[in-house]
């Protein structure tokens, strides 16, 4: 009945206009893929499987990623550990514990944080925080066990740990408003059955609002890995800079590089056509890959929650 | 009129009787003393006095928005739960004031338990751990203690034959009726002294429906039972006294059958009869 009705042309233009639109999205990651794998080519010829698990980086030797993929996963993985819980903490406040007003405010000042743009991030990280994590983590630290490689290092601040500490604060806005967000689409039956049978507040929260949003909340946490992944000025600014295998991440006071870093730090002086420009494309593709799984693997597990929230229990 | 349950005549309660039931009831177990509940501005329940009889099943009745969810609510301190809810005046729980100053409303909710409309158990849980869950809290981990007390509270909710196997399963994976059952066992296992049950049918299908209301005929030996419903055959069924409210006041109290058969008040023989609600 309904194929009969003739849709004004405005329609048809709108309908196609718009499919063209979204269509484009998909064709930019697709075209940045090929650009990026056309130009990492003669990396991954040369130098194969080798390119993941070499450490040189000397346009006579050969150059290998592997300290900067270990760079950013440990980058990354101090940010997890720092920024997770504190994140949870804000949420769990902001869900379960805060006064309405309060509520509201904070809120907005996490979401706010999320906008500071992250040159800021790092010139804060370059005059400040790389200060304290010298005079009152790194020397307090290496006073007691130095001896210890993973404490080993200069003291100019300039290291993983404040790389690590920088990306934590970065991914606090989005973990913290993800998972606030979650932990409210918890039902009240489901806070309700807590308290019935004598649960406290603690017990509530744990009980019925952790548990039933926690893929949620490790889809925040993964969304915050993939931010910090990917994460290139502030890190740039405080994390050192060092190449080849003094890059590797044998202690958390060595000055260091990520695979956006290497990418920011060398990709101006790199000669087009040159071995090295391939082996930076190729590790950008590495991080392309990476981080486009991260955020697919996020989406997924928070779409998941927000969905089962209408009728989890039906 | 077929219900004819009861046989001898019976004087009517007189308003006074009514509306102050503590003075003609012994034994009661929970009693509110002109209790008054509101959400923000709007008062649900107005000097309210009403007394539940230990080891007795009480119905509340009444139209939609009468105040009969808040009541129950409000006799294990769960109204307050709600943002700008607040109450005034008193709830007896054996003698003592459940709102005084000083009382801690985690022991009144465990002294109190509840069944909520919509069955509700923890869908991340197994059968066993949301049977356990309130043991759990009170720091019981004894295993031994913990199955005992878990095939106990299922046998009273008469669930324990359907679900022996599958203990280990999500307890979101039951059916609807036996969902309710299990957030009934989850209840009766911290061997609470009273149970509130909120619509607890009203979700269901009839058979499902009428095996909760069974389980309620086999509990009340032990436990005392405040059942809020929508539907008079069930709380003509099921109860031993029924309340009636309307507008957030008492209307009627008394015995269920001599409140449904005889009838003091006009709004309730007309409430009762259908000609509103």
């Amino acid at each position: 009945m309904l194929e009969g009705l003739k849709h004004p042309s405005s329609d048809v233009f709108f309908k196609y206009g718009s499919l063209v639109f979204a269509a484009s999205v998909i064709g930019v990651i697709a075209l940045s893929m090929v650009v990026l794998v056309r130009g990492a080519f003669p990396a991954l010829t040369s130098f194969g499987f080798r390119f993941l698990t070499g450490v040189d980086w000397d346009a006579a030797v050969g150059f290998g990623a592997l300290p900067y993929i270990l760079g950013t996963l440990v980058t990354a993985s101090i940010a997890i550990i720092i920024g997770v819980p504190i994140s949870l903490g804000i949420a769990i406040f902001l869900a379960e514990m805060a006064p309405d007003a309060i509520k509201v405010a904070v809120s907005n000042i996490i979401e706010l944080l999320a906008a500071v743009p992250s040159i800021i991030y790092g010139l804060w990280g370059l005059y400040v925080l790389r200060v304290w994590v010298a005079n009152y983590v790194q020397s307090p630290l290496q006073n007691s066990f130095g001896f210890l490689p993973i404490f080993s290092g200069t003291s100019y601040g300039l290291n993983f740990l404040t790389a690590g500490l920088i990306l934590a604060i970065m991914i606090i806005p989005t973990v913290a408003s993800i998972s606030r967000e979650v932990m409210v689409s918890v039902p009240i039956s489901q806070r309700e059955a807590a308290y019935s049978v004598g649960a406290t507040r603690w017990e509530v929260v744990r009980m019925s609002v952790l548990s039933y949003s926690r893929s949620g909340i490790f889809g925040a946490a993964v969304l915050g890995l993939g931010r910090a992944v990917g994460e290139t000025m502030a890190v740039t600014m405080v994390i050192g800079g060092a190449t080849g295998a003094s890059a590797l991440p044998t202690s958390l006071f060595k000055p260091g590089q990520t695979m956006a870093t290497i990418l920011v730090n060398q990709l101006s002086e790199a000669e087009s056509g040159s071995l090295q420009l391939a082996a930076l494309l190729g590790i950008g593709l590495v991080l392309f890959a990476i981080a486009f799984s991260i955020n697919i693997v996020a989406q997924l597990l928070v779409w998941r929650v927000l969905k089962v929230q209408a009728g989890a229990v039906e | 009129m077929t219900l004819h349950l009861q046989t001898e005549e019976k004087q009517p309660l007189s308003r006074e009787e009514i509306l102050h039931p503590h003075r003609t009831l012994e034994n009661s177990k929970v009693r509110t003393e002109d209790f008054d509940a509101w959400y923000g501005n709007n008062q649900v329940l107005k000097k309210l006095n009403i007394e539940v009889r230990e080891h007795s099943v009480t119905a509340i009745i009444g139209p939609s928005g009468c105040g009969k969810s808040t009541l129950i609510r409000c006799l294990n301190r769960m109204h307050e739960l709600v943002s700008r809810a607040r109450t005034s005046g008193r709830v007896m729980l054996d003698g003592s004031d459940i709102y005084a100053k000083g009382v801690d409303p985690v022991t009144i909710r465990r002294r109190v338990g509840m069944v909520f409309q919509k069955p509700n158990p923890f869908p991340t849980m197994s059968v066993y751990d949301n049977v356990a869950a309130g043991l759990r809290l009170n720091g019981e981990r004894n295993h031994s203690v913990l199955d005992r007390a878990v095939q106990q509270s299922l046998e009273l909710a008469f669930l324990w034959d359907e679900v022996k196997g599958d203990l280990d399963k999500s307890g979101a994976s039951l059916s609807g009726g036996q969902q309710q059952r299990l957030c009934i066992a989850r209840a009766l296992a911290v061997e609470p002294e009273v149970i509130l049950m909120d619509e607890p049918c009203s979700a269901l299908d009839p058979i499902a429906t009428a095996k909760i209301e069974e389980l309620i005929a086999s509990i009340k030996g032990n436990y005392t039972v405040v059942i809020v419903t929508h539907n008079m055959q069930q709380a003509a069924r099921v109860s031993d006294f029924t309340a009636f409210l309307y507008l957030g006041q008492l209307i009627e109290y008394g015995e269920t059958t001599s409140l449904f058969e005889n009838p003091v008040e006009e709004l309730t023989e007309r409430y009762l009869t259908g000609k509103f609600g």
